[in-house]
């Protein structure tokens, strides 16, 4: 498990490397797909790769990768400032990874209106993470709304696992 | 650009023969609409003439006795069971054959073959107890595209005898679902209206939303997903290109098209605060138009583009409110009990449906004032509202508890029960197109 992690970290430390070799920014992300020609292809259209081994030592180090909240609320209660104080202090050891700050619904919303309450959320986290000394420009920001659920029922239990914001590492 | 060049992946034709063995509709008790209840009419096999298909005339039939059906309005008897006619009886029926089968009304007609190679559908109603013609009109089309012929006439028969608009030929663009609830997979799908010619815009690799048509019908709107973002995209139905609305990667959803197509109006959300801005449809800088902290979203513009109705919880719960076109004079229009969200404007400019939340979601309708609130379905959870053209029947999507199963439905706005849309697989976020020409 532990070597796993280490290869992973290894492979991006490498893979920004070579980023560098070419181009100066080790921040420039390259294109997933070639866009078509004669286009060009604004930076936030690029899609991103996401790091399984580095977020399994995010979750390891930090507890979790997610926070949760009340319904129709995007407040930071303390155990929630305490969890993303310890990703703050992940992000910042590992300096070659981007993050996006993901939020999402429990099902009893509309659907637009809970595509705007799971930004609140991730923006809620992304203020306190950057508060703690993450660079922003590191931290992206979206929502899911309801769209992507981790618990299927239809009741408080399964809501209140869904009402979430999840520190999803990127490059 | 990264996400699909689409492709048609599948097409799915429902069977015509299964709308004969549906059980017989409830009958329906229409408030104002001047017919307190469902008008038994004869729809027989139509004669072929002129090198036409001879089963043609009765597949036509099969098409016009399901439409009819799904309007809640009449119960068509035929073409099995029923006598049929001949070539000349078309425009001259036998009245007292169709009184003696309990019709009170008659569709006739027949198809034929033009020199072109195009089909030609004539289509005759008659009112049976007076025994009189009502009216008549041909429909032409392609020969793959006889469905469209029936459906014409289906309107035609609907709208004379109704007093409402044609809205039977008509397609849907929805989400259609498969897979379980936490790993959903969705893809933008379009079908006529009555579940024929359905088809797949995307292929379901990425998350999509909200798709709504252009008022010419040709493209869409639609939220899909680009670097784990909403981000709103225009698709032409047609070819399947598509585009980013707003390059950049800002996080935008919920958008719909202004009346006259040359506008999209769509949320943004920035800093935890939602507003809703304005863009050319070709491109270009948007234009904020509201500004006030908190959720401003579903935006609909008034079919004449001089407003717009949209939900925020700036009060501190969803409600609706309307505002100029500009942005300016935004007020609060609904005040009764619950949340009210993700309003439409009525083709006719008379009313806003909406999704109505008090315990259970539910689709109502309400003056463009905020009076006359009067609500449509029973779900335990019903959402997102799209009218018909002629601003007579409302399509939502229902949630089922636990299961998350989600299928659309149709509902009259004069009341009866919500009937359930032909699709393939579970759908929701339904957008009902314009009237074709």
């Amino acid at each position: 498990m532990r070597k796993t992690v280490t290869l992973g970290m290894a492979a991006i430390a490498l893979t920004v490397a070579g980023c560098a070799r070419k181009q100066a920014a080790p921040e420039v992300v390259p294109p997933v797909e070639q866009a078509p020609p004669g286009e060009a292809v604004a930076p936030g259209d690029v899609e991103l790769v996401e790091l399984p081994a580095a977020q399994a030592d995010l979750v390891a180090k930090a507890g979790s990768d997610t926070v949760y909240f009340g319904t129709d609320k995007y407040d930071l209660d303390q155990a929630t400032q305490a969890t993303l104080a310890a990703q703050a202090r992940w992000l910042i050891a590992n300096p070659n990874v981007r993050a996006s700050i993901e939020g999402h619904c429990d099902e009893r919303g509309t659907r637009e209106y809970n595509m705007a309450l799971g930004e609140r959320r991730a923006n809620a986290a992304r203020d306190f993470l950057a508060s703690q000394g993450v660079p922003a420009t590191r931290l992206l920001v979206t929502s899911w709304g309801k769209e992507r659920p981790v618990a299927p029922g239809s009741n408080e239990e399964a809501w209140a696992q869904n009402r979430r914001a999840v520190t999803v590492l990127v490059r | 650009m990264i996400m699909l060049r689409t492709t048609i992946l599948t097409v799915v034709v429902l069977a015509t023969s299964a709308a004969a063995q549906e059980p017989p509709p409830v009958e329906v008790d229409i408030v104002g609409g001047g017919v307190k209840s469902a008008i038994t009419i004869a729809v027989p096999a139509m004669p072929s003439a002129n090198g036409a298909d001879q089963g043609l005339g009765r597949q036509i039939a099969e098409v016009i006795v399901s439409d009819l059906r799904s309007t809640g309005l009449f119960t068509p008897i035929g073409p099995g069971g029923i006598g049929g006619y001949t070539y000349p009886q078309a425009s001259n029926p036998d009245y007292a054959q169709w009184r003696a089968a309990g019709a009170a009304d008659l569709v006739s007609g027949y198809v034929e073959t033009r020199g072109d190679g195009r089909l030609t559908l004539a289509c005759y109603v008659h009112d049976v107890t007076a025994g009189r013609p009502l009216a008549n009109q041909g429909f032409s089309a392609a020969p793959g595209d006889w469905r469209r012929t029936a459906h014409k006439c289906a309107d035609l028969v609907y709208s004379r005898l109704s007093g409402e608009g044609a809205y039977l030929d008509t397609r849907v663009v929805y989400v259609a679902e498969t897979g379980p609830k936490t790993r959903r997979m969705k893809r933008i799908a379009i079908m006529d209206s009555d579940g024929s010619n359905h088809r797949y815009l995307t292929e379901g690799k990425a998350t999509v939303t909200m798709p709504r048509f252009s008022p010419r019908g040709d493209r869409l709107v639609y939220t899909g997903t680009l670097a784990h973002k909403p981000r709103v995209f225009v698709i032409d139905i047609a070819s399947g290109r598509e585009r980013l609305l707003v390059p950049g990667g800002a996080i935008t959803f919920a958008p719909r098209f202004s009346p006259d197509g040359r506008r999209i109006v769509f949320s943004m959300a920035r800093g935890g605060n939602t507003d809703i801005f304005v863009v050319d449809a070709d491109g270009g800088s948007p234009r904020q138009l509201t500004s006030a902290p908190g959720a401003d979203t579903s935006p609909s513009y008034s079919p004449d583009g001089s407003r717009i109705v949209f939900e925020s919880d700036r009060s501190g719960t969803q409600q609706l409110y309307v505002m100029d076109a500009g942005g300016g004079g935004q007020r609060r229009i609904s005040f009764g009990g619950g949340r009210y969200a993700s309003p439409m404007w009525s083709p006719r400019g008379n009313l806003i449906a909406f999704t109505r939340i008090a315990g259970s979601f539910n689709i109502g309708v309400m003056d463009p004032s905020g009076g006359g609130v009067r609500i449509l379905s029973d779900g335990w959870q019903d959402e997102g509202p799209s009218w018909a053209p002629n601003g007579q029947f409302v399509m939502f999507h229902r949630t089922a508890k636990n299961s998350g199963a989600t299928a659309l439905y149709a509902v009259n706005i004069n009341g009866g029960a919500p009937r359930r849309m032909p699709t393939p697989q579970d759908g929701s976020d339904p957008s009902w197109s314009p009237l074709q020409n």
